[in-house]
This record gives C-alpha cells, sequence and structure tokens, in this order.
C-alpha cells in the first residue's frame, strides 16, 4: 500500500510534467545560470581557481547576487497580494517615479543587509576588507544599482506570471554578469597581497557606465512595459 | 517580401551548393591545414547569430514604442533563429579549439559573449514558453537589454585575458581565401533572411488562428 501510493504520486507528478516539462527546463536552466555566476566568481580567465586572498571577494558577491533574487522576489510578491502594484499603476503619477521608487526601496534592502553581510565575510575571512571602505562602498552601490535597476524591471513584469520565482533568477543572471564581473575584480583588486586602487577604479567605472546605460533603458521600457 | 521569397530561396539553395566547391578551391592555412577549415562554418555562423540579436532587439524597441505585433513576430522568429546559428557556432568552436589551442574551452571575451547572448536568447524563449499573459513585452525588454550587454561583457571579459583569433584574422586572409570566406558569409546571411521571413510567416499565421479561434469562443 506505501509503495503503491508513492508510485501513483511520483506517477501523477511525472505525467503532468511530461506535458509541458516546464519544471524540468526551468531548473536545468537557472543550473546552468548557476554555473556561470560560481564560474566568473571563482575560476580566473585561464581556468585556474583565483588565488586564496579573492575569495571572501568572490563569497560576497555570489551572496549579494542571491540575497538580490529573494529580496526582489519578496518585494514584488507582497504587491501581489494585495494588488497594490495596479492601485499604484492606476494612480496619475508619472511611471518612471513609480520604478525609481520601487528600485530606491530594494537599493535600501540590499544596503542593510550589507550592513551585516561584509563585517561577516571579513570576520570570518580574516579579509582587510575595511582597509579601503570608501572604494569598497562605491563598488557596491554601483554593483547594486546596476543589479537593481535590471531586476526592478524584471520583477515588476513579472508579478503577473506564474512562474516569477524561477523565472527572475534566469533572466537576471545573465544579464547582470557585468555586474558580478566587475564587482569581484574590483573588490578582490583590494584584497590582494599588493592592493591595486587604480584597478579597483577602473572596475567602478566600468559598474557607474552600466549603471548609467541600464537605469537609462529601464526608465524608458518601463512605462510601455507596465502599460495593458 | 513574398514575391522576392522564391528567388531568395533558390539563390540561397545555389549558393549552399556551390559553398563547398569554394571552400575546397581554397588554399590551406600553413600551420593549422584543414582544420581551419571549419573557420567557413563557424565564423559565418556568428555574423548570423549577431544580426539575429540585433534584429530582436531593434525588433523590441519597435514593438515596445509602437506596441506593433509585428515588431513582437519579427522579435521571437529572429530570437530563435539567433539560437540555432548560435548553438551552431558553439558547437564548431570547440571542434576547432581542440585542435588548435588543446582546449575546448576558455572563458574568453568572445566565448563568454557568446555563451552569454545563447543563455539569454534562451531564456527569453522560456519566457514566452512558461512566462505567461503579457510576457512578450517582458521579452521584448530581455532582448534588448540582452543586446545591450555586449559591449559590457566584452570589455570586462577582455581585460582578463583573450587567446580568441583577434577581429583582424579577417583583413589578413590569405587572397585565396578572401572569396570563399566572403562567400560563405553572403550564404549565411541569404540563409538567415530565409529563415526569418519562413518563421515570420508561421507567427503571423499563429496569431491569426488564435485570433479566429478567440473569436469563435466568444
Amino acid at each position: 500500500m506505501f509503495l503503491r501510493t508513492a508510485l501513483l504520486v511520483l506517477k501523477k507528478d511525472v505525467s503532468v510534467e511530461v506535458k509541458s516539462l516546464e519544471i524540468v527546463f526551468t531548473t536545468l536552466f537557472f543550473a546552468i545560470s548557476c554555473v556561470l555566476i560560481f564560474s566568473f566568481a571563482l575560476v580566473g580567465p585561464d581556468g585556474e581557481a583565483i588565488d586564496k586572498a579573492m575569495v571572501p571577494s568572490a563569497i560576497l558577491w555570489i551572496a549579494v547576487a542571491f540575497a538580490g533574487v529573494l529580496g526582489l522576489g519578496r518585494a514584488f510578491e507582497r504587491e501581489r497580494y494585495g494588488e497594490t502594484l495596479k492601485a499604484l499603476l492606476l494612480a496619475p503619477a508619472p511611471r518612471p517615479a513609480i520604478y525609481v521608487g520601487k528600485l530606491l526601496g530594494i537599493l535600501l534592502l540590499l544596503f542593510m543587509t550589507e550592513l551585516v553581510l561584509v563585517p561577516t565575510i571579513a570576520f570570518v575571512f580574516d579579509a582587510p576588507l575595511f582597509d579601503r571602505v570608501l572604494l569598497l562602498a562605491g563598488l557596491l552601490v554601483a554593483g547594486n544599482i546596476g543589479f537593481a535597476a535590471v531586476g526592478t524591471l524584471f520583477a515588476a513584469m513579472l508579478v503577473r506570471s506564474g512562474s516569477r520565482e524561477i523565472m527572475l533568477p534566469i533572466l537576471l543572471y545573465p544579464i547582470t554578469i557585468p555586474v558580478l564581473i566587475a564587482g569581484v575584480r574590483g573588490t578582490s583588486a583590494l584584497l590582494s597581497a599588493d592592493p591595486s586602487v587604480p584597478a579597483a577604479t577602473m572596475w567602478l567605472s566600468v559598474l557607474l557606465s552600466f549603471d548609467v546605460v541600464f537605469v537609462t533603458l529601464a526608465l524608458w521600457t518601463f512605462e510601455p512595459l507596465m502599460t495593458e | 517580401m513574398r514575391k522576392a521569397f522564391l528567388p531568395l530561396l533558390v539563390l540561397t539553395g545555389a549558393m549552399f551548393a556551390y559553398a563547398p566547391v569554394m571552400i575546397a578551391g581554397a588554399p590551406y592555412e600553413s600551420t593549422m591545414l584543414l582544420v581551419q577549415k571549419i573557420f567557413y562554418f563557424h565564423v559565418p555562423s556568428w555574423f548570423a547569430m549577431f544580426t539575429g540579436v540585433f534584429v530582436a532587439g531593434l525588433a523590441g524597441v519597435w514593438f515596445l514604442a509602437r506596441t506593433d505585433e509585428r515588431g513582437d513576430r519579427v522579435a521571437v522568429s529572429a530570437s530563435e533563429i539567433a539560437l540555432m546559428f548560435g548553438a551552431m557556432g558553439l558547437t564548431s568552436g570547440p571542434i576547432w579549439a581542440k585542435r588548435a589551442w588543446g582546449v575546448a574551452w576558455q572563458w574568453d571575451a568572445k566565448l563568454t559573449i557568446a555563451l552569454l547572448l545563447e543563455l539569454i536568447f534562451v531564456a527569453y524563449l522560456l519566457l514566452r514558453k512558461y512566462g505567461g499573459a503579457g510576457s512578450e513585452k517582458l521579452a521584448a525588454a530581455v532582448a534588448l537589454f540582452g543586446m545591450a550587454v555586449v559591449p559590457f561583457v566584452y570589455y570586462a571579459v577582455n581585460i582578463w585575458r583573450t587567446i580568441h583569433p583577434s577581429n583582424s584574422v579577417v583583413p589578413s586572409l590569405e587572397p585565396g581565401m578572401f572569396g570563399p570566406f566572403w562567400f560563405c558569409v553572403m550564404t549565411f546571411m541569404l540563409f538567415f533572411l530565409v529563415l526569418l521571413a519562413l518563421r515570420v510567416r508561421v507567427e503571423r499565421l499563429r496569431t491569426d488562428l488564435d485570433e479566429l479561434y478567440r473569436a469563435e469562443e466568444s
């Protein structure tokens, strides 16, 4: 009886999934996005693992990317429960202002997370993260803006979709890979045995130009995207 | 377009049939010999893929700015075709790389962009398939953002190190390789157009059918 029930449940699940293969494809694709994230954070271009001194920066940015997706999902899940996003969009207010408001909220959330995350990583890895704290803060702020600018737009659009939890990372990770590369390399430049401020500043400027392009694009696309 | 389609199809077919003759007649590269011939297939696939990516991105902009259904049809068609040509490039590249570099994969700027674009367009199609109502608009934004991310990835990865043959390979080709190479590029571009025309037509028929079905129901 026990085994028969188990097999029946399995049969039901398989026959439902085989029809659309939705879970198979989206999970597989999420796994591949993770390969991408970890490769760019932890592996150098010559295929060798990164220097030990750079591990904290890789861990920090992976944590930001994962926490960011969860935070984005939750922030919009709340809007969905109350149908408040629809109400916001009905208000006689400029659409880009609504987008900027949501974006700032997400950023605040990310900053608060990092306020605890960075000291924790510095502590457990004994990493000199606070030696050049202003540059590190600049990298984190610029990186978060880039990540959240794309993420807010996508999460807002996915509110109506049934498969939003898995679609968000799938769409967001490949597009925000430059943020991850620049963030990890910039932070690593500050952590290596021979810290390089010019390298960190260079990566910071990559992040800032990414922010300018993607915030502009998101502001422009939010209006047509959110119109029914 | 409909009138031009048949001549286009015939021309593309003829060029495909003649391409092996051109490639066989091209001189051998001095160090890579026969392995280098994959170049006539590999580089044109990338030309076609990038055309697909830009067509999809621009059609997405057209769709978002004008809410024109035709923009969406072109965008979804171009994305699928870009994905197909990308898969061809991602298959032929490592075969060549295994012989020329000794390894099949490297995290180099061009390879990374290729892989990322391929993934972005897989995500695009997953979104269209499983995203539910309204996902075609978000898909247009994904195509646009995918197009916009290319220079950043290129710049970011290039600072690491790059071992892919640089773009200066093409202008420096031996005179005998020049003709076959551009012939193959032209052939692939025409093939791209044929596929795009067919796919857009299928998409139009599909949306028409959906509309008829909905009209019948109501």
